[in-house]
């Protein structure tokens, strides 16, 4: 447990035996996994499930009560946000969180200028307008934040994220709110930024898209990890159908949906 | 998600609109340092003794403006109590001048230091709160220095310091040594006007701006807050300082009672919140605006003794109807998007 993860072993970031707790409840219960590089890791729950805060406990928003993350073999316990984003671990917000009065370039702009490679403002535009046109929102660049609608709301979080040049991307619901274009089209944008070489953990309601993007699933229930596997494993464990699927008629769907896919 | 042209814009977009973004951005530093340089040599050109002192009181509250908005305009951190940094650094300076016979550039620089050093001890204990309780905090420390100050013999105590005559003598004159601290102020606006546009325009800037929209959400990117507000904060108190000196160098006579009037604070965000916080024109305009109001109202029969109330009625009106002051309200034309661009 207090081993430090060698550069050589692959793992990008060990989840261990994480607990939080805020007072009486406990959110996130003794998790613990190992995320390889290059992966995309999905997390999937009912609501209050403590997906979230597990990406809170990760970011550094809170600390975990117990247990202890490690990055790229760095205790990230105990750090604060900004000191754990420079080492190159972003996030994008499921309620969003643009800063409304700053144009999407200046927004983007921000989180490539105090991302991971520290950039001056002149290399932070060249990045920003690079990142604005993988998410396609080149076009509204010069527009104030504000005024975006909330799927371009969401590709700005994605666009902020991306800009710090990060070895790890946490993608909390991406996709909610969004219309069946617009998740196909998101959808493939988070695969074009995996084929970039960044690993992400994405944390989804819209099942198909989850069983599609990801290459491992998680699943927590009141905080506690209950399942872990590949796609369709998860689709066919009997707890999972149980606790979060509610019937196996619908994981039947969803297993259907997931060969269509593929 | 991306049209084909889309695809093809972005890295042309950049380098097309680096260049107009420069050209117009400059002129967004010249229309402020224009007018600054106009009030500022205004007196000259009438060589009269009360066009100096006119424009003493605008350029002053130009500088002591822009200064505040770097804090409050450009990092959304409301300081009610800001002329403590103006008070405290005028003692400052005034003690050294009087005291140690130190010339009045040195002292103000001084004064300016003192106050930064002030200002980063108290951002380690009350940048830490947001909003309204750092808003309060501001007040009670300018309550706090001047009960200090009217405790402490060697400065004067309640009744404060008068500069000896003599003093003047070496600057060759009382009037001579007015002119200097005239000349020093318009140097000392220009500087901040200069650097509220660097500020601006900086990554630094970026970073207040982001703290100022959403501050957890800045920190999630990477911005580290604690050290770059305490920047803004020492940076904001700074010139304040060295205009506290200039002032009461000028007046010959400090104390407890007008180095920390509480009401200077808020009629400086009067001018902020009138002009337009942060821009950097705005402080600019709003001084200028505000100073020309006040003279009206302190020579009108009726407003002489209510101007303090009509300076408060305006700011009420200022956040309820237009929050983005005069320079915002210009920049949400949406007919004239050039105006966005020109004004900073």
């Amino acid at each position: 447990m207090t081993a430090t993860v060698s550069a050589g072993d692959g793992i990008l970031l060990r989840v261990d035996h994480v607990t939080k707790q805020f007072g009486g409840l406990t959110a996130v219960k003794d998790v613990s996994f190992e995320l390889p590089e290059g992966l995309i890791l999905g997390i999937i729950g009912p609501n209050g499930a403590g997906k979230t805060t597990l990406f809170n406990c990760i970011n550094g928003v809170y600390p975990p009560t117990r247990g202890q993350i490690l990055f790229r073999g760095k205790r990230l316990t105990g750090l604060p946000t900004y000191r754990i984003a420079r080492l190159g671990l972003a996030r994008t917000h499921q309620i969003v969180r643009p800063l409304n009065e700053l144009t999407v370039l200046e927004n983007t702009m921000v989180g490539a200028c105090y991302g991971r490679e520290n950039l001056s403002l002149r290399q932070a535009r060249h990045v920003a307008y690079e990142v604005l046109e993988l998410v396609g929102l080149a076009a509204k660049a010069q527009a104030l934040a504000g005024t975006l609608n909330v799927a371009q709301k969401k590709r700005l979080e994605l666009a902020r994220a991306l800009a710090s040049r990060p070895y790890l991307l946490l993608l909390d619901e991406v996709l909610a709110g969004l219309n069946p274009t617009e998740v196909s089209a998101m959808v493939e944008t988070i695969r074009q930024i995996r084929e970039r070489g960044v690993t992400i953990i994405i944390i989804e309601h819209i099942m198909h898209a989850i069983m599609n993007l990801s290459d491992h699933v998680i699943v927590l229930n009141y905080g506690e990890m209950i399942a872990q596997g590949t796609p369709a494993a998860i689709a066919a464990d009997p707890r999972v159908i149980e606790a979060y699927l509610g019937n196996p008629e619908l994981a039947e769907k969803l297993l259907t949906i997931d060969r269509s896919a593929a | 998600m991306t049209s084909e042209s889309a695809a093809t814009t972005p890295s042309h977009l950049a380098t097309a609109s680096q260049a107009t973004w420069d050209r117009q951005s400059l002129l967004g530093l010249a229309i402020p340092l224009g007018l600054v340089a106009i009030f500022g040599l205004y007196p000259a050109l009438q060589a009269n003794a009360s066009a100096r002192e006119a424009m003493f009181t605008v350029l002053m509250a130009v500088a002591l403006a822009s200064s505040l908005n770097i804090l409050l305009g450009y990092t959304g951190y409301v300081s009610f109590g800001h002329i403590v940094f103006f008070g405290l650094g005028g003692y400052i300076g005034f003690w050294v001048i009087d005291e140690w016979g130190l010339h009045l550039l040195p002292a103000a620089l001084l004064g300016g230091l003192v106050s930064a050093a002030l200002a980063f001890l108290l951002g380690l204990a009350i940048l830490r709160l947001r909003g309204a309780f750092f808003a309060l905090a501001t007040i009670g420390i300018n309550e706090a220095m001047k009960a200090l100050v009217v405790n402490l013999p060697f400065l004067g105590g309640p009744t404060g310091l008068e500069l000896h005559f003599s003093v003047y003598r070496n600057y060759g004159g009382p009037a001579r040594a007015l002119w200097l601290s005239y000349w020093s102020l318009v140097v000392v606006a220009v500087i901040v006007v200069v650097v509220s546009y660097l500020v601006k325009k900086s990554k630094f800037g970026l970073g207040l701006m982001a703290i100022r929209e959403d501050e957890d959400a800045a920190e999630i990117m990477g911005v580290v807050a604690p050290r770059t507000k305490t920047w803004a904060y020492m940076l904001s108190a700074f010139f304040p300082g060295i205009i506290g000196v200039l002032f009461f160098f000028k007046n010959g006579i400090i104390e407890p009672a007008s180095a920390f009037r509480l009401h200077i604070s808020i009629e400086l965000l009067v001018v902020i919140m009138l002009g337009g916080a942060g821009t950097v024109l705005g402080p600019v305009l709003g001084a200028a605006f505000y100073q020309r109001l006040r003279g009206l109202l302190l020579t009108t029969e009726f407003f002489k003794d209510i101007q303090l109330a009509v300076a408060g009625a305006l700011l009420l009106l200022i956040v309820l109807f237009i929050p983005g002051g005069a320079i915002g309200w210009l920049r949400s034309w949406h007919r004239f998007p050039a105006l966005r661009r020109v004004l900073e």
